[in-house]
């Protein structure tokens, strides 16, 4: 696989210790620019924390992890917080939906805006031509990500007011609105119906296209094979397999770890 | 309508509330004669007028669960309310109105009427001030009254030491009372629900304590007395004048702090205090500071209890700490939280209901405290929401929103 380009994501030796449980054991991962990574392992594998401790949500005990966003110096993601990492430009979505339940769906991906853009107390009460201008380029991009994402007809709703489809796209669409280079799904599939899925499998491949490289945790194997350029396999916090989908679908050690104990793979 | 289990819960309550109040409504003790009066009549009312609320309050209960509303979308009166004041017809007429009656207030009634009116506009800008912390970026603050003593002492000292006037020391008290916001932000940056909430009573003892023991700072408990009242231009005024000058700066001091809480709501750091509120790791993770976030937040909110403190201090011209305890946190508080969280409005009528209110029902004599209590109550069941449930702002997009 031809890998000139530096890679926007670069992991090492990650580790990662709850107490005596290991969660993440030397793991290695890189993101090259332009690509859709997978993430997958069975229940408990530790992809959630590996989310977790690259966006800064939790402090990894060991190893290195680098963000080299296009045409941009590389950074040492170690230890900073999450809203300073979001900033550098990766972002995601979760798991267990974490929506601003009682803010309305474009407030909610308003707030992606809010590490691009600088008003403050002076000119939230002063309203400057400036601050104006930036309030409606805020409302105007998280207009246009919405259509994007096909939310576009309940911009007014509450988030906690959409299906579960519709959260996990706002999810997507909350995060698109900080300008990753790289987007971190968390399972985007989840919870949805067949057609759904499909839709979201456009998306991603929409998202993929316009410049935003993105590495997603998913159970659902066909999604998994069909929108993949590479995959890891993870078990027990180790990396048991990478390689494209074919490749990694035909290695022994995922099927006994993986495809073999699990009916829905 | 009313089955058997209902009846039977109802009789339940009723003579659990004949239980509670019968030392207060039934025994009296005739300390002069040493005689005890019972007052079985007392006990009869207490029981049939809790069965019969208890049963009207079943029957509203299940008669709201059956209705097929979404409980989820603001509904009713709220609603109605509010698109009843926001309607454009209606707004221009209506804000005239009130504006008449703000400004002919003080002519029309008495100098006490004025100054309760005072009072509770007073309250309306620490409800608003409050509402930041508490109803827009959700930190349960109750230790707020610390900035509103921070402010009246600023004022008490710096006039009686130093004799700055009123309008020298408005900005002085403000921003001290940021500067205490940040202070007591920066212990309780990761603290979140019932420990910051502890944290915070406990800092507005504190300071309280402060105040009541450092003798040779704040002179103790005996307080600061003679503190001048707000100049005006120079001239001398008369009592009656100067209430009525008092009265319209807080009108003033209302409207400019209506005007700012909103812009600043609906503001990109509105909009962060919001999401602070609604799920801080995701907000942190969508690239907003945390730290920075509350910390303006508590800064901003102890601003208004600043400005307010100096004005109290002007007004009463004789400040101690007695008039900074717990007991004065809770009731802005409970003016957010009765007015709705988060709304204008709301806090607005909030600070109205529960300043009046107590005021007017001095009527009731000695059951004053009580009926206000259960009005607290009953409104708390009814609508936990508070009167005004937070709205947000729509959106219009011409042409593209069906
Ligand atoms: N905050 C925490 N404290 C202690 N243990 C944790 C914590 N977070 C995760 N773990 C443990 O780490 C392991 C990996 O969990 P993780 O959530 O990363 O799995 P996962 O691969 O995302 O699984 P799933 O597919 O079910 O989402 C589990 O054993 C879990 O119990
Ligand atoms: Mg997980």
């Amino acid at each position: 696989m031809p890998q000139s380009a530096q890679a926007i994501l670069e992991v090492k030796d990650l580790s990662m210790a709850f107490g005596g449980i290991q969660a993440l054991d030397n793991l290695d991962l890189d993101v090259h620019g332009g690509e859709i990574v997978a993430l997958i392992g069975p229940n408990g594998a530790g992809k959630t924390t590996f989310f977790n401790c690259v966006t800064g949500l939790y402090k990894p005990t060991g190893g290195d992890v680098l963000l080299t966003p296009p045409g941009r110096k590389t950074s040492r993601l170690n230890g900073l917080k999450p809203n300073v990492i979001a900033k550098k430009g990766m972002a995601r979505t979760f798991q267990n939906i974490r929506l601003f339940q009682n803010m309305t769906v474009l407030e909610n991906v308003m707030i992606g805006r809010h590490c691009r853009t600088r008003a403050f107390v002076f000119g939230a009460i002063f309203r400057p031509p400036q601050t104006r201008r930036e309030e409606q380029d805020i409302v105007d991009r998280s207009y246009a990500i919405l259509e994007k994402v096909g939310l576009a007809h309940v911009v007014n709703d509450f988030s906690k007011n959409l299906s579960y489809g519709q959260q996990r796209r706002l999810e997507i669409a909350r995060a698109l609105a900080t300008e990753p280079s790289l987007l971190l799904l968390d399972e985007p599939a989840a919870g949805m119906n067949p057609q759904e899925t499909h839709e979201l499998e456009q998306l991603i491949q929409r998202i993929r296209d316009e410049g935003h490289a993105v590495l997603l945790i998913e159970h659902d194997m066909k999604l998994v094979m069909s929108l993949s350029d590479r995959v890891y396999v993870m078990d027990y916090g180790k990396r048991i397999a990478a390689g494209s989908p074919e490749e990694v679908s035909a290695d022994p050690a995922v099927i006994k770890a993986y495809l073999g104990e699990s009916d829905d793979a | 309508m009313m089955n058997r289990a209902e009846i039977k819960r109802s009789l339940g309550v009723s003579l659990w509330f004949v239980f509670l109040t019968f030392p207060l409504m039934v025994v009296r003790v005739d300390s002069i004669n040493e005689t005890i009066e019972w007052r079985w009549m007392n006990m009869l009312w207490v029981g049939l007028g809790s069965f019969v609320l208890s049963l009207v309050s079943r029957w509203y209960f299940r008669h709201r669960e059956t209705r097929a509303s979404n409980p989820l979308e603001p509904s009713g009166v709220s609603l109605q309310i509010r698109s009843w004041f926001t309607d454009p017809k209606h707004r221009w007429p209506l804000l005239a109105l009130l504006a008449l009656i703000a400004v002919a207030f003080p002519f029309t009634f008495s100098a006490y009427q004025t100054n309760i009116m005072t009072t509770a506009l007073m309250y309306v800008v620490l409800g608003l001030g409050l509402n930041i912390v508490v109803g827009l970026a959700g930190l349960l603050d109750l230790g707020y009254v610390a900035f509103y003593l921070v402010g009246a002492y600023s004022y008490g000292l710096l006039n009686t030491h130093f004799d700055l006037g009123f309008w020298t020391v408005l900005p002085i008290g403000a921003l001290l009372a940021a500067i205490f916001g940040v202070l007591l932000g920066f212990p309780v940056l990761r603290l979140r629900g019932d420990y910051l909430a502890i944290v915070t009573l406990a800092f507005g003892e504190i300071i309280r304590l402060v105040m009541e023991n450092w003798n040779d700072f704040s002179r103790g408990p005996s307080g600061i007395s003679n503190i001048d009242r707000p100049g005006f231009f120079g001239i001398d005024l008369t009592l009656n004048q100067s209430i009525t000058y008092l009265y319209f700066l807080m009108l003033v001091m209302v409207v400019v702090t209506i005007f700012v809480v909103n812009r600043l709501q609906d503001s990109r750091i509105g909009r962060a205090w919001l999401a602070l509120r609604e799920d801080d790791i995701a907000c942190q993770a969508m690239g907003i500071d945390k730290t920075k976030t509350k910390l303006t937040a508590f800064a901003l909110g102890a601003t208004w209890a600043g400005m307010v403190g100096v004005i109290f201090a002007a007004k009463t011209t004789f400040i101690n700490p007695a008039s900074f305890t717990f007991l004065e946190s809770a009731i802005i508080l409970a003016i957010v939280v009765l007015g709705g969280m988060g709304s204008i409005l709301g806090v607005i009528i909030g600070a109205f209901v529960l300043i009046l209110l107590p005021e007017y029902l001095r009527a009731l004599s000695d059951y004053r405290m009580l009926a206000f209590g259960a009005i607290m109550v009953t409104m708390m069941v009814f609508r936990p929401q508070g009167i005004i449930a937070n709205v947000r702002r729509r959106y219009e997009f011409k042409g593209k929103v069906s």
